[in-house]
């Protein structure tokens, strides 16, 4: 066998791998989201709703300004 | 309310690069037209001498549009939606507002360059990416710093979670980093050489097969992540704002996205097809095209599934008019594609004027519609001023739709006479035409695509004025829209 054919061969195996990955994640995406677990449909209004001052779909933890309005809230309380 | 109630989105490079897009998209297309009138009048060919040959403004007109049009497009709608899905304005950071200005004077310059050396002549011969060594670490640098501010915002974001439009404009920056880097790579000769010839040329790292490969590679992956991947991009997030619809199926964008990003890698050894390149490796690139019309038309359904209910839409306001048909002519393209990328479809039209009809109805119809209804989407918001004429805008779209199909379906015509024409052969097995006998043939079609441009250029005067009078002239507006545009 020479390098010409292994290419193929480990092309032709890479491909169906890569297949089996997507579909698993095809069947996790949906499966998730029967289970209750998951609802991807909501990040759809990131767009319809993205003013900046909209209340975001879901809280970044990490931005630095949530996290001084959060500091901002504590201490008001 | 929350505390950063004050704060506004900032559109200033957003702005600056809606100017280069109109101002890159006439120029192009008016070099594109002038080269279809080449074809079909050959004495045009003598006009400015070198300067004015096909040969010189064909690459011109393709890294114009590609390049200057399209990219200074998929700028402008970034700069504009970024900030929008992840709910954080440029001006919350000094830092990401220079490297973003920097990022469009160093762009500017670059532009200046590539037409400036392309018209003299400098050309590394590797299609779609022509430009010489200098003026690709420039585009290095200017990628690099849209990367700086992407993720830049990224970390800065407000929303969580990353909206669809930004998974498509990661993608458009990865995959053209690394496929730039690897197809540009290349040794200047001056330095090599102990100074001998043009400072300006270079030789390819690759020769050969390997050479065309890597080309391929690249050459149709900046279809993918040029003419593709960021106009998905626009639409996923300008359609749903516009029509005040939601995507159809969320989940649908997530797996088509993958599935783009996995077939569309592997698709550009069509190019190559009946070349010496080893045998499965063009199997695989035939094979790959046709399966990329599963993921590309669960993006154009998912589209068009978006306006479910709200059809009357399409007839009440133009903007939607034009999405809806790039979606449509998306749909049409990626169809169109995988049946040349055949083997045996692609014996026929290889090397024909059907690739460029094949092309030109994927960016006629697809990338500049999509191009200038998001740049119509943006401009009430970022001008404050209702659009200025949705007659003009009517007019327009029904000139270049009148365009784009007298473009494709000559082409269509042209490209398999030639084809058919190239293989007939007679009793004997000899050639029944010589080439000379194929141009005087396809005279007609490339007459009727010569006008086709002109419409769509006219066309795009509309848009250019529509675009300028809407930024000076036009009815100023209090409020934001929140979802259809304005238009008087």
């Amino acid at each position: 066998m020479d390098i010409r054919e292994l290419q193929g061969y480990a092309s032709f195996f890479m491909t169906v791998f890569l297949v089996v990955v997507l579909y698993s994640y095809i069947v996790y995406l949906y499966r998730s989201e029967k289970r209750g677990e998951k609802d991807y449909e909501k990040y759809g209004n990131i767009a319809l709703d993205d003013k900046i001052d909209s209340t975001p779909i879901e809280h970044n933890p990490k931005s630095q300004s949530e996290k001084k309005e959060l500091k901002n809230e504590y201490v008001n309380d | 309310m929350q505390s950063h109630a004050a704060l506004e989105y900032d559109y200033s490079v957003a702005k600056l690069f809606t100017y280069t897009t109109i101002l890159f998209g006439f120029v192009g297309m008016l070099i594109g037209t002038f080269i279809a009138a080449q074809l079909a009048f050959p004495e045009l060919n003598y006009w400015m001498g070198e300067y004015g040959t096909f040969s010189r403004l064909r690459p011109l007109h393709t890294n114009v549009v590609i390049y200057g049009f399209t990219v200074s497009g998929v700028f402008a709608t970034f700069y504009y939606s970024a900030q929008r899905v992840l709910k954080v304005s440029m001006a919350e950071s000094n830092f990401l507002m220079f490297v973003g200005k920097l990022q469009f004077v160093l762009y500017v310059i670059l532009a200046a360059g590539m037409v400036v050396s392309l018209l003299m002549g400098y050309s590394s011969s590797k299609e779609y990416a022509e430009m010489e060594w200098p003026l690709d670490i420039l585009t290095v640098a200017v990628w690099v710093l849209w990367g700086i501010v992407m993720f830049g915002l990224i970390g800065l974001r407000r929303e969580k979670t990353l909206y669809i439009s930004l998974w498509y404009f990661i993608a458009t920056f990865l995959g053209v980093a690394m496929l730039y880097l690897f197809n540009n790579m290349a040794l200047p000769t001056y330095f090599f050489s102990g100074g001998l010839g043009n400072i300006m040329h270079s030789v390819s790292m690759y020769s050969g097969t390997n050479d065309a490969l890597v080309q391929w590679w690249w050459g149709h992956n900046a279809v993918a992540f040029v003419f593709t991947v960021p106009i998905i991009a626009m639409i996923y997030y300008f359609l749903p704002k516009e029509s005040g619809q939601a995507i159809y199926s969320y989940k649908l964008s997530l797996l088509s996205f993958w599935g783009l990003m996995f077939v569309y890698l592997w698709a550009g050894s069509h190019h190559l097809l009946w070349s010496t390149v080893p045998d499965w490796m063009q199997s695989m690139g035939s094979i790959f095209s046709v399966v990329l019309i599963l993921p590309s038309w669960g993006s154009a359904i998912n589209m068009l599934l978006t306006m479910k209910g709200e059809w009357n839409q399409l007839t009440e306001n133009p903007l939607i008019k034009f999405m809806v048909l790039a979606s449509t002519f998306y749909m049409l393209s990626t169809l169109e594609g995988p049946i040349q990328a055949i083997k045996s479809v692609n014996a026929i039209a290889h090397f024909t004027d059907w690739i460029p009809g094949h092309v030109h109805d994927g960016v006629l119809g697809w990338v500049a519609f999509m191009i200038m209804a998001s740049l119509f989407h943006m401009a009430p918001r970022m001008y404050k001023r209702e659009i200025y004429s949705k007659k003009l805008m009517d007019a327009q779209f029904w000139l270049q739709i009148t365009a784009v199909v007298l473009y494709f379906t000559s082409m269509w015509i042209a490209g398999i006479t030639q084809g058919m024409m190239w293989r007939a052969v007679d009793e004997y097995g000899n050639l029944m035409y010589s080439f000379i006998d194929t141009v005087a043939v396809l005279n007609p079609y490339y007459t009727i695509r010569a006008l086709a441009g002109v419409l769509y250029l006219t066309g795009f005067l509309m848009f250019a004025y529509n675009m300028y009078k809407t930024m000076t002239a036009s009815r100023k507006i209090e409020a934001e829209p929140q979802f259809r545009s304005p238009m008087a």
